[in-house]
């Protein structure tokens, strides 16, 4: 029921029917612009789930001659936000019953929202951390914080119901979104992942560049928005 | 109790280029037309400036154009054997969801089928023998022909304002152009795109090899241009934000840019937005559908009665509504007989992946459809005999702009996925690593089909479409062929490391996003037995439906479907309009 409350609300949201006849139905100035994240504390995550997460964001995303690391590029705070938003409600997803395992070329069939599944995650690990080693994963050195990656990137870290495999693609999926997404969302702090790659961001033009076959070219890239949390 | 609206000459279901250019032909003849639409009013400029439209996480990543598996999923499982699962999450079914449909956010491909693909059985069987057939293949010609199709084809690429060279014009080869082409009567309305780094190094490499490529022909203007209905595009600025996005230059092609401003000019048309057609009504005698029922935002039901009934959603969604609307005999699977939700089929990719030493791809600059193609291993276009199959693919390379976020697992083999070791690869790679690839053709076969899923339903609860289908024998063969084609072309174009790559080499899965070309379910053809629509896309059972999309396609063509889709409807218009409302009945004798 909970699942149908939600596939409901999520639909109605974005259905009204209205009937357009014999004009284009815009005002001057009514553009769907794009929504900066907010600035402000946390908004889902919890500060020990933060930690962790920077942590593991340090990991994935070190600091390196190529660009700051993946903590003080933000990716902490655009999952935050991407938690607290559509994408962690799974707004979008297909949540009615029956569950059940399927096929891999079926794919998930998880009855978690992603904001749900980091809850539950975060907590395993905390668990195993402290079990294994007495402390959170962001106190541990980097080492013993890399083994502990690749043994759920490899399946073989043990986290009670909590699949550490399916985790560790969600968490390395959204750090890497937060890493090279538009600054609108939070992360990409400075454009830093576009200078590393030498990708020009938002911009939309480059008529004049076309020509320039197999050259380097060094654009300064363009943001959306410039916001930095 | 059902609202009931006024009665319209026609009732279009789903606003994308079927829907459009079906209104387009239907009111500029006079007709009252309505189109009822499940998404949102989009429009160029308003929707995607470039302060809205380069965004990769909303658009790409997010899928925010495309209709939410929430709002309609479909189950799934590879054989009949299985129990079919609802795709959950965001899958290579694309469906479009807003006014311009699939054509708002598609790449801009803009291709004519060859002569072979809409016969492929007459043809076969003249040149190989039926026995080039693997078992349970569904190989039917479509009962419409390139030739019929020719003048639909130029109408097309003429309002989308299409740039590419003729390789054939009235059977003359023409230099640059595709020389395996049907013979065309024009040109294309615009010269093809700019050229990149990457197509001039496929292109050196394909010659090195005897083959011929060609620029693919491009729903992206290159230049400025005013197509037929009086809409003005503006020239594409290879931005590369185009599959997935909308365009806010008036440079891809789509129903939005191209035949939307012209209908909205008309007192005769009217779109009724974010409401969801259901099923159409028929009469009791079965014989003719009396309009649509649809729901809107508070779940009120409505009917639009309408004397005409043209489905044009996406290609799925049209058989379901065929499905739901009792109309035609669903297929069974057991018994191999009925044909609503039978001759399904997908599209082959393979290939190889492939990474330079040191080059410059810039490939972040581009468009979507700008790409170089050789279509030597299409179709029919090379000897089949002895190789098993039939079919082929087009093989190529794409500068339609790379996005970081998407292109992150693009590495070579060995690399690891994050740390220093990532970063450093990664940004080799994002100018170094770029595909070659081949996009098949694919037959169906007895055993993939579409019917309605036992378990799941929507936020209606009607019973989703579900899919059961695997790649078979035939796909597996042509893609193999094409996967060694492919290495050797990026073996000639110098890659230091070449990766063979092949969609169809396991079992099929939605979450490989090689292809989103569904196809067929609801087909055209010359015999009621084998097909639910005649060479008019006219239903055989209720004479004023007509469906319109790449459902009505018995096979695919190693190509993109959207300019045949295109055709096609021009054609069902044409026939509509000459034809049915001089003499409404079936317009070919079952």
């Amino acid at each position: 029921m909970v699942a149908l409350a939600a596939a409901t609300v999520s639909t109605s949201a974005v259905t009204q029917a209205e009937v357009i006849s014999k004009e284009l139905p815009w005002e001057p100035g009514a553009a769907n612009a794009p929504q900066p994240a907010r600035k402000s504390g946390l908004l889902y995550l919890t500060p020990a789930e933060a930690l962790v997460l920077g942590a593991i964001a340090d990991r994935l995303i070190p600091a390196d001659e190529l660009s700051i690391g993946g903590k003080d590029a933000g990716c902490v705070e655009f999952i935050d936000r991407q938690l607290d938003g559509s994408y962690g409600k799974a707004i979008s997803l297909y949540r009615l019953g029956p569950f059940y395992q399927g096929t891999d070329a079926q794919g998930p069939q998880l009855q978690h929202t992603p904001a749900e599944r980091y809850r539950l995650g975060l907590a395993a690990l905390a668990g195993y951390t402290h079990k294994q080693h007495g402390k959170p994963f962001d106190a541990l050195d980097a080492a013993t914080q890399d083994k502990i990656l690749v043994a759920m990137e490899t399946n073989t870290l043990a986290l009670g119901p909590v699949d550490g495999k399916a985790l560790f693609e969600l968490v390395l999926q959204n750090v890497r979104e937060g890493f090279l997404s538009d600054p609108l969302y939070g992360g990409n702090k400075g454009m830093a992942s576009w200078k590393m790659l030498g990708f020009p961001g938002a911009r939309y033009d480059f008529r004049d560049h076309m020509d320039k076959k197999g050259q380097k070219l060094v654009f300064m890239p363009t943001s959306m928005v410039d916001n930095s949390l | 109790m059902n609202k009931i609206r006024p009665k319209a000459d026609a009732v279009i279901v789903g606003l994308g280029w079927c829907g459009s250019l079906m209104a387009e032909e239907l009111s500029r003849a006079g007709l009252n037309v309505v189109a009822i639409e499940r998404g949102a009013w989009r429009e160029a400029a308003t929707d995607f400036p470039p302060s809205v439209d380069t965004d990769e996480l909303r658009w790409d990543t997010r899928r925010s154009m495309l209709m939410p598996p929430a709002v309609e999923a479909l189950t799934f499982r590879n054989t009949s054997s299985e129990r079919a699962l609802p795709i959950r999450d965001w899958s290579c079914f694309e469906f479009g969801y807003n006014v311009g449909g699939a054509g708002t956010h598609w790449a801009g491909m803009a291709w004519r089928f060859t002569p072979f693909d809409f016969q492929p059985a007459t043809m076969t069987k003249a040149r190989y023998g039926q026995q080039q057939l693997v078992d349970g293949l569904i190989v039917q010609d479509w009962g419409v022909t390139y030739a019929d199709l020719e003048p639909y084809y130029d109408r097309f690429e003429k309002i989308a304002g299409i740039s590419g060279i003729a390789g054939n014009l009235d059977g003359k080869l023409v230099e640059g152009g595709n020389p395996y082409e049907g013979p065309r009567k024009n040109d294309y309305p615009l010269p093809p795109l700019k050229t990149t780094r990457l197509t001039d190094i496929f292109e050196k490499g394909a010659k090195s090899l005897g083959l011929k490529p060609f620029m693919v022909p491009a729903a992206q203007t290159s230049g400025a241009y005013t197509n037929p209905l009086g809409v003005k595009m503006g020239p594409c600025t290879y931005c590369g934000y185009c599959l997935y996005y909308g365009c806010g230059n008036w440079s891809k092609g789509s129903p939005n840019a191209c035949v939307i401003p012209a209908l909205m000019t008309r007192d005769n048309f009217s779109v009724i937005t974010n409401a969801t057609v259901i099923k159409a009504n028929l009469a009791d005698d079965g014989k003719t559908a009396t309009g649509v029922t649809y729901v809107d935002k508070d779940g009120q039901q409505w009917e639009q009665p309408a004397g005409i009934v043209v489905f044009s959603a996406f290609q799925a969604q049209n058989v379901r509504l065929l499905l739901l609307s009792k109309i035609g005999q669903p297929y069974d699977h057991a018994k191999k007989e009925g044909v609503v939700g039978r001759a399904y089929c997908f599209q082959t990719v393979s290939g190889a992946s492939i990474f330079f030493e040191d080059e410059q791809l810039n490939q972040y600059m581009g468009a979507g459809a700008l790409s170089q193609q050789v279509d030597d291993y299409n179709g029919d276009n090379f000897d089949h005999k002895g190789l098993g199959f039939i079919g082929g693919a087009g093989i190529l390379v794409v500068s339609r702009g790379s996005r970081p976020i998407g292109n992150t697992d693009f590495l070579p083999p060995g690399t690891p996925r994050w740390g220093s070791d990532w970063k450093k690869a990664y940004t080799h790679a994002f100018q170094n690593g770029t595909v070659v690839f081949g996009q098949g053709t694919s037959y169906a076969h007895q055993d993939a089909y579409l019917d309605l899923d036992p378990t799941y339903k929507d936020q209606y609860g009607l019973p989703l479409m579900r899919m059961t289908f695997d790649f078979n024998e035939n796909d597996r063969r042509s893609a193999n062929f094409i996967e060694q084609r492919s290495v050797e072309i990026a073996k000639a174009m110098g890659a230091k490391t070449v990766v063979p790559t092949n969609s169809a080499r396991g079992k099929f899965t939605p979450y490989d996003f090689a292809s989103d070309h569904t196809i067929g379910g609801a087909v055209m053809g010359e015999d009621p037995k084998t097909s639910v629509l005649n060479r008019y896309q006219q239903s055989w059972d209720v004479h004023n439906v007509f469906v319109s999309g790449a459902s009505s396609f018995p096979n695919n063509a190693g190509y993109n479907p959207t300019a045949t889709i295109g055709a096609l409807t021009l054609w069902t218009a044409r026939a509509i309009i000459e034809q049915y409302l001089k003499q409404p009945g079936p317009l070919v004798k079952s």
